[in-house]
């Protein structure tokens, strides 16, 4: 069967992880081996909610006609997973580890999904907002020998569904790339406005298929040559004082010596 | 005690960014903490006048050797183009490290040449303890990690703020050029929007001026310009004020915006949630001014002032 471009339909991976919650305050734990977690609300990755929301806005213009969330943790990811199909996806694929996944292991866990899924877009957070390391879409880009347009403000599909111009916030503005398909993306803030699952999407999310695999069974050794020593909080700035007027508050600035 | 380092053959690469031909100064931060890391540091620069950037680094203290790729295949920052060219230089200098400063560019790169390297990338590094041990943080800046890293090579990005800038003079490196093209299939450069401005850069100004909700309006930043004017200081935003659309992204301050450690932080109007104290609680002083003497920013202002900032921002001003 020949079907003109214009007429293939993308397959979207988004990539989901289960994170503490942007509006908790973490602690460090007694051991300093990491932080309290237990007990602590945990939500989907804000810029995996941003990616999630983008692959219903290329589905919405008709460019795609699949969307998988993937999400790589504990037993509980699946609440994020089933978050995702809420929101939009078609169907989830958990890997399921306790361990404490490096992005370097993320990323060979995703290219041995994708290996077998074939997505034409690979969509991410630009960063995970636990270990802000800000790194999955490079090293899983550079594994699978795809393109990356990371820290996307702006992703335009082209007509034949060859190509993916895609508009980076970087440290002067803003920069335009232009990849083959397919990409793998990592999602910025203003690229667009996540939307809130609705009651009705949440009840057809739980019969949505949810696939379970381990990183054995995908053959993906997650070990890295990272880890973590010790975890601490970082020096606190002593309260500072208020000042009475402007004139105070020149005054302070002159004898701090920073005016 | 150089020249047993140099016997060794082993040394720190340092990965600089260029536009037409001047390097990028957040390099000198790189190039600090590469030289704490105990072996020879080679700098390598490429782009279509890339010598011109290698004469510029050669002088910078602290800097053995500068290896300059003159080609306008590297012009543009692609990491699709880089990253092979990295790892070929990283090899010849026999690189137990490869560095460069926390930006767009690095943060996009150095991560495609780990993944070449199978090992695990140390991104926005705050503090060297020793040549596989290094500190970050994570949680948006509320937790700092230290971490060890057993890989045969460390690539780490460091964050400018962190590292003082080594000094553009006193060094005497040789200069080296080595013939490469850029093989990219994948991706094309399809051009910037660059924000032009006739104020000091938000990463490297001693002071910076920074406005938030409080302002009300895009058009109410117009007071923030003329103080920092006033003061030759730089313009930031919280993220509140950016996505409000009022000012354009690359002003934002904060976890997911731009880290800045100036003199001076002068917040306005802004509450200061956690995510924009992240970007700027390293500063030396930090000022504010907040109507509401609750914000959280009061906690760690070392001078607050509370009042209408409509008022006292031109009294500043006028005063200065």
């Amino acid at each position: 069967l020949f079907f003109p471009a214009k007429d293939r339909k993308m397959k979207v991976l988004v990539g989901v992880k289960r994170v503490i919650d942007y509006a908790v305050k973490v602690r460090v734990n007694p051991e300093k081996t990491g932080v309290v977690t237990a007990n602590v609300k945990h939500s989907m990755n804000p810029f995996d909610e941003i990616a999630v929301e983008q692959a219903n806005i290329i589905r919405t213009a008709g460019h795609a006609k699949e969307i998988v969330a993937v999400s790589i943790g504990p037993a509980a990811a699946v609440d994020t997973l089933r978050t995702a199909l809420a929101m939009g996806a078609d169907r989830a694929i958990h890997v399921q580890t306790d361990q404490d996944v490096a992005p370097l292991g993320v990323a060979k866990l995703f290219k041995s999904i994708i290996e077998k899924e074939k997505p034409d877009l690979v969509l991410l957070g630009k960063q995970a907002i636990d270990d802000d390391s800000a790194q999955t879409a490079s090293l899983l880009a550079s594994l699978t020998g795809l393109p990356q347009g990371t820290f996307a403000a702006k992703v335009d599909i082209a007509a034949d569904k060859k190509s993916v111009k895609v508009t980076r916030e970087v440290d002067a503005g803003l920069e335009t790339v232009e990849l083959s398909v397919p990409a793998v993306i990592s999602c910025d803030l203003r690229l667009c406005e996540p939307k809130y699952a609705t009651l009705p999407n949440i009840m057809k999310a739980k019969k949505k298929p949810l696939e379970t695999v381990t990183p054995d069974a995908l053959k993906v050794d997650t070990k890295t040559g990272l880890q973590i020593v010790t975890v601490e909080d970082p020096p606190k700035r002593a309260a500072g004082v208020k000042v009475a007027d402007v004139d105070d508050l020149v005054a302070k600035l002159k004898k701090a010596n920073v005016l | 005690m150089f020249s047993n380092r140099l016997a060794r053959g082993f040394s720190v690469l340092v990965v600089a960014e260029q536009a037409a031909g001047k390097p990028n100064l957040n390099v000198l931060s790189a190039i600090t903490a590469a030289a704490q890391l105990g072996k020879p540091v080679t700098c390598l620069v490429a782009g279509k006048d890339a010598s011109a950037a290698a004469n510029s680094l050669k002088t910078v203290a602290g800097v053995d050797k500068v290896i300059a790729v003159n080609h306008e295949s590297f012009e543009n920052p692609l990491a699709e183009s880089f990253s092979p060219l990295i790892q070929n230089v990283a090899k010849s200098v026999n690189a137990t490290h490869i560095v460069a400063a926390s930006s767009a560019f690095s943060r996009q790169t150095l991560p495609h040449v780990a993944a070449q390297l199978n090992v695990q990338p140390i991104a926005d590094v705050t503090a060297v303890k020793s040549a596989d041990t290094f500190q970050r943080t994570m949680y948006a800046g509320n937790v700092i990690a230290t971490v060890k890293s057993t890989d045969a090579v460390k690539v780490i990005t460091a964050r400018p703020t962190s590292f003082n800038p080594a000094a553009s003079t006193g060094g005497n490196a040789a200069v080296e050029t080595v013939n490469a093209t850029a093989d990219n299939k994948v991706s094309k450069w399809a051009g910037a929007q660059v924000q032009k401005s006739d104020k000091p850069d938000l990463a490297t100004a001693k002071i910076v001026v920074s406005g938030g909700r409080g302002l009300g309006k895009g058009e109410n930043f117009a007071i923030l310009d003329k103080l920092a004017s006033k003061m030759n200081a730089a313009v930031g935003a919280s993220r509140a004020a950016v996505d409000a659309g009022w000012v354009p992204n690359d002003m934002q301050i904060g976890q997911t915006g731009k880290i800045v450690a100036p003199q001076l932080y002068i917040a306005v109007g802004i509450s200061g949630a956690i995510q924009h104290l992240a970007g700027m609680k390293d500063s030396k002083v930090i000022a504010c001014i907040n109507k509401d003497p609750e914000a959280p920013i009061f906690q760690v202002a070392d001078y607050g002032l509370v009042g209408d900032l409509f008022t006292a921002v031109p009294e500043l001003t006028n005063k200065l």
